[in-house]
This record gives C-alpha cells, structure tokens and sequence, in this order.
C-alpha cells in the first residue's frame, strides 16, 4: 500500500493488465511515446513496445470499431478517447456496433473491450472538451459504465473493466488524476456494480459519483457542524448500477440527495431518483433532491465555468433545503 | 486461369444457393411471411461468390445489410439463415438479429450490418487482431458504393494502409445507393481510384464475372498474406431488385434493368463451364436441382420451428 495519484494508480493498472495477459493492448491518439493525452499511458510504449501500444490517425470513429472487431476476434483492446466529447464522432460504432453485436447475433460475440476516456469540466477547456456524458452511455443496452472517484476504486475497477467480457465504458475525471490516495501495489480486482459508503452517516443520503463524490465529503464534513450526519454513497457503476447500496442506505436516512456534474436534467440522477421514488418511497420523509450542473454547454470563462460545475456548496444547500 | 474443377464447380454452387436462397425469400416476403425487411443480393452473386472462394475458414469478412449472399459464400448454413430471416428460435441468432444481423464466428463471419459503413472500422480491428496473433489470416470487408462515401470508410482505408494490416476491401458497386445513383452520390467515376488516395492498389473488375473477381480478390490476398497492406477492388455489378423488397423502384427505367439482367452472372459463368467441358447441361439441372431441394428444405426447418419464447429476450444482452 502506497500513497498514488488517480493518474498513477490507472498507469499501473493498464501494466499489470498488459503483463498478465498478452492479449491486452493500448491503441488510441497519442498514447505512445506522448504517453496519453493527460499522461495515463506514461511509460507503456517504453515497456510494451508499438505492438502493444498503437498510436492511431485522429479516428475516432475506428479507434473504437477497431477496438470492437479485435475484441470479437479475440483480444482485449484498450481504447482511449483523449475527450469523452469525441464519442459523438464515434457514436455508432460504440451503441450500434459494440454495444449490440452479442444481443444481435444471438450471444455468438463476445466484445470484451474498454474504452477510456476523460470526462469534466475544470481546466478551462471550453463546450467541446468538458462534458461529462455518463447518462448517453447508461442508457445503452449492452455497455457497461465505470466512473471511478478515487485512486483506489480507479485502480481495481479498470482491472475489472480489462477482464471483463463486455465493452465497458471507463469514465475518468481530468481533475482526479492529480488526486493522492492509499492504493494497494498489488493487482485487485474491483467488482463491477458494487457501490461502496465512502462516509458513514445517520440523516441523509448522498449518492455521488466521480468529482462529485469529494464534493459531497467536503459537504458532509461542512453538515457536521450544523449535526447533520450524511452518509455519502459512491455507486463506482452506473451500470450496473448497485441499487442495494442506495436503497439500504436511504432505509437508514430516510433522505436522498443525488450529485452528479452530468446536466442534471435527465442526468444519472433522475433514474437514481425515479429507483428510489419506485422503490423506497415510503422510507423518504423528505423530497429527493438533485445537484447537477445547469442546462447549458460548459462555458470557458474561469467565473462561468467554476459557477457552471455544482460543488460542495450546492450540496449543502440541497441538504439544508430537506434537513 | 488454373482453377481446379472442384473449386470451379463449388463456385457454381454457391452462385446458385445464394440465386435460389434469394428467390426464395422474395417469394416469401410477398406473401407476408417474413417480418422486417429483406434486402437481396439478386444480381451480385458473383461478388460474394469470387471473393469468398479465395478464403479459408479462419479468414473473416465483414458484411452489409445485404448481406445473405456473403454469408452463403463464406459457408453459411441455409437452414440456421432462413429460419433467422423469419425470426425463429432455431436461427442463427435465436431470432434476435433478422436478416441485417446475421454472424457465424466459427466460419469468419463476423456479422451482416444494418449501418452503411459500419463495418469498415470492425474489419480494421479484425485484420489487427490477425497481425496481433501473428497468423496468416486476412479480412475481407464488402461494402457498397453508398458505404464508399461514409467517413468510416474512409477511415478504415487510411488505418488499414498506415498499418499495413491483410485487409481486401471489396467495394460491391451496384449504381445505387437506396435511391440515388453513383452520378449524384460522388464526382468519381471509379470507386477504385479512391486507393490511390491511400496508396494502395485500386482494381475495378467486372463484378458479374466470377473469376474476375476471384482473380483480383486472389491476388490482394497474396499481398495481404505477405504483409503488404490492404486493396481496394472495386467490383461493378447491379441490384436486380429494390433497395429493399417492396421499394417500387421509380428512380430507375426497366431499359438499364434489362441490360444488366442480360449480363446475369450465372449463365455467363455457366457457359464458361459448359464450353471448357467442366460441367455438363445435365449435371449442371442436377446441381440447380440439388440446391432447389436445399433451400426448400431450409424453409420447411424454418417455418416448423418455434417463434423465440419472450421469457429469453434478456439473454445475451451482457455476457
């Protein structure tokens, strides 16, 4: 166990991925000698060679249908997408290719592909290079989401993803990467699904994922002060999305407040909020509330942008506004 | 050309199951028979037939959305097919894919594609897979004139060239894409000449002639055997029918249709057969008989087995 950065702790995981299984294998922009676009691939093509780790044309498109037919045939791509915005350009060959060619042809493919890309807004990089899309992908059957908030979890959950037998879309967040944690020096495995309770708390439940997860720990510290103690949910998965951990939790808090940077209107928080809605009504003795950011493109103006991104404030307030 | 008489007659075959296997379905799509829609390969059967006749089984193609007659080249099985198009259980994909999505893993068919376009950058991922693994194996992508204009093509065919992978692009080019002519869709006259582009041999060949194609097909695979990079062949054939079965076909005259059915690749290769003594007018009603029985066959398996239960459509979402 060793203090890491998220960045690191992704660097590792992609080496002991590549030394155990030769059938796993980097190809994206730049994420060769340039080691990746925010450096997670730093060393790989020293270590592994161009073989291993393929510096592709700017193809979005068939960097990640490259990724799905070497996967079909029998290998383990890495992908990566310098900017989660750069799906779209790639779109089809993620939701209508990957994504569907198992269901498709009957069970007779197996995609076991992951695609990373970078997520959030943060470093000033303006509409098309700041979203965070995690609601896109949860609604496609097929496709597996990961988005990891902590050294540790981004370690273990792209082990996870590397092995497992289905195209699994791994969302970082550009500023964890710089974010030090305790992480064990060994492989791990992460179970994908499996949420964890980042805090322990008595009076409201917060489901957050990604940035927002420190966000709402920084929140849940402020709520102490004012004798609120919130329990602070991190689902790691929104699909499959660990729906017990939610549940039992709001059980215990009779509260729910969900955190996400994804524009909040028909964000990752409102099939959250729907589940529990559904399945835990009478459990609520409050209105669930959402924090996530407004509905509009992410603005590149540092006052705007820092306005633009919910935080630990936003958080307190919705939890003030039921508590 | 020193072809064998048993590669010779299993051409003639396979022109002849994918004829027969189409007829059949536009026989039963008009009477209402098969859900969706249909897209046939009517008129292009040499394509499939001459490419697919230089691959091994462990060499993969990736089709379109008319699709059925690469799958019947590359060995297909014409029972688990039909019963697919018409949505059973029994069929290739349990009734979950149709006539657009069709794929066969163990024979290298990595799946028909109802995106035009789509499968350029699988076929990229399956031709890297083979160099990664270090086999000899290459990857045929068909696509048609209309995929020849999309972006993922394009793509495909920088990528494949830049990594020199054992890639053969086989661009089937019927005139149309749906509704629309090659002359309004691009200012080029041969798609083939888009290799140059990419720096890799551009081959148009005659598409209605089997051992053109077989022949041009033959040598990309040499070169992409010997690690050489990609080509791009160009094969210049036409869609007897509609885009789709039902399309009333009002953006083309019967004049051009009844030029180019004159021009049916099946007769002109059967001739070829019949001149060089390979084959005889009776073996040759004898062959034609044969698949008749096939394919009646594989219809009588489809319409007897079992429309998919509900209880398995969550299967195989996840694996």
């Amino acid at each position: 166990m060793s203090e890491k950065t998220y960045l690191q702790a992704l660097n590792e995981a992609l080496k002991l991925e590549m030394e155990r299984d030769e059938n796993v294998f980097i190809l994206g922009e730049d994420v060769g000698q340039f080691g990746g676009c925010f450096g997670v691939t730093q060393g790989l093509y020293d270590k592994f060679g161009e073989a291993r780790v393929m510096d592709t044309p700017i193809t979005e498109s068939t960097i990640v249908g490259a990724a799905a037919g070497a996967a079909a045939a029998g290998l383990r791509p890495v992908a990566e997408l310098m900017f989660v915005d750069f799906i779209g350009v790639a779109m089809d060959q993620l939701f209508n290719q990957a994504a569907k060619m198992r269901f498709m042809f009957g069970g007779k493919a197996t995609v076991p592909m992951t695609l990373r890309m970078p997520q959030g807004a943060g470093i000033g990089a303006a509409a098309q290079h700041s979203q965070c899309l995690e609601s896109w992908f949860m609604n496609i059957p097929g496709l597996k989401v990961v988005i990891p908030s902590t050294p540790r979890d981004a370690k273990g959950l792209l082990i996870s993803a590397i092995r497992d037998e289905n195209p699994v879309v791994f969302l970082e967040h550009k500023l964890l990467y710089g974010v030090s944690g305790e992480v064990p020096d060994e492989s791990y495995t992460i179970e994908l699904g499996k949420g964890e309770v980042k805090r322990e708390g008595t009076d409201v439940t917060i489901v957050a994922t990604s940035l927002m997860v420190h966000s709402a720990l920084e929140a849940a510290e402020r709520l102490k002060a004012d004798g609120i103690e919130a329990e602070v949910v991190d689902p790691r998965c929104l699909q499959p999305l660990d729906k017990d951990i939610i549940i039992n939790s709001v059980k215990k808090t009779n509260a729910l407040v969900v955190a996400h940077e994804a524009v909040q209107f028909s964000g990752p928080g409102a099939e959250i909020a729907a589940m529990v809605a559904e399945e835990a009504l009478d459990y609520l003795d409050a209105p669930i509330k959402r924090v996530g950011a407004p509905f509009c493109p992410v603005p590149f103006s540092p006052p705007l942008e820092q306005f633009y991104i919910p935080d630990a404030d936003n958080i307190v307030e919705a939890v003030k506004s039921i508590r | 050309m020193a072809l064998s008489k048993k590669t010779l007659i299993h051409m003639y075959e396979t022109m002849n199951r994918i004829r027969l296997f189409e007829q059949k379905l536009q026989e039963f799509f008009a009477a209402g028979e098969i859900p969706g829609f249909v897209h046939l390969y009517l008129g292009e059967e040499a394509v499939a037939t001459g490419a697919c006749s230089v691959l091994t089984d462990a060499d993969t193609i990736t089709s379109t959305h008319r699709g059925h007659g690469h799958l019947l080249a590359k060995g297909g099985d014409l029972k688990l097919m039909m019963a697919e198009i018409f949505g059973r259980s029994t069929g290739y994909c349990k009734g979950k894919g149709g006539s657009m999505h069709i794929a066969d893993f163990d024979l290298g068919i990595l799946g028909a594609n109802g995106i035009v376009g789509g499968g350029g950058p699988l076929a990229v991922g399956a031709a890297l897979a083979a160099r990664y693994k270090k086999t000899k194996d290459v990857t045929v992508c068909f696509f048609g004139d209309g995929a020849s204009n999309q972006g993922t093509t394009q793509e495909a065919l920088n990528m494949a060239s830049a990594w020199k992978l054992p890639l053969v692009f086989v661009n089937e080019n019927n005139g149309y894409g749906i509704s629309c002519p090659q002359c309004k869709s691009m200012a080029v006259v041969d798609i083939a000449d888009r290799a140059a582009a990419y720096d890799m041999p551009g081959v148009v060949v005659d598409g209605n002639d089997v051992l053109a194609v077989h022949e041009a097909v033959t040598e990309a695979v040499k070169r992409a055997r010997r690690g050489e990079g990609p080509s791009l062949i160009e094969c210049k054939t036409y869609r007897w029918r509609g885009h789709f079965e039902g399309d009333a076909c009002t953006y083309r005259c019967v004049e051009e249709l009844e030029e180019w059915m004159a021009k049916d690749p099946i007769p002109r290769f059967e001739a070829k057969l019949l001149e060089s003594k390979t084959l005889t007018q009776q073996e040759a009603d004898k062959i034609k008989a044969s698949i008749a029985g096939e394919v009646d066959e594989a219809v009588a398996f489809a319409k007897e087995s079992p429309m998919p239960a509900t209880s398995a459509l969550m299967d195989d979402v996840y694996a």
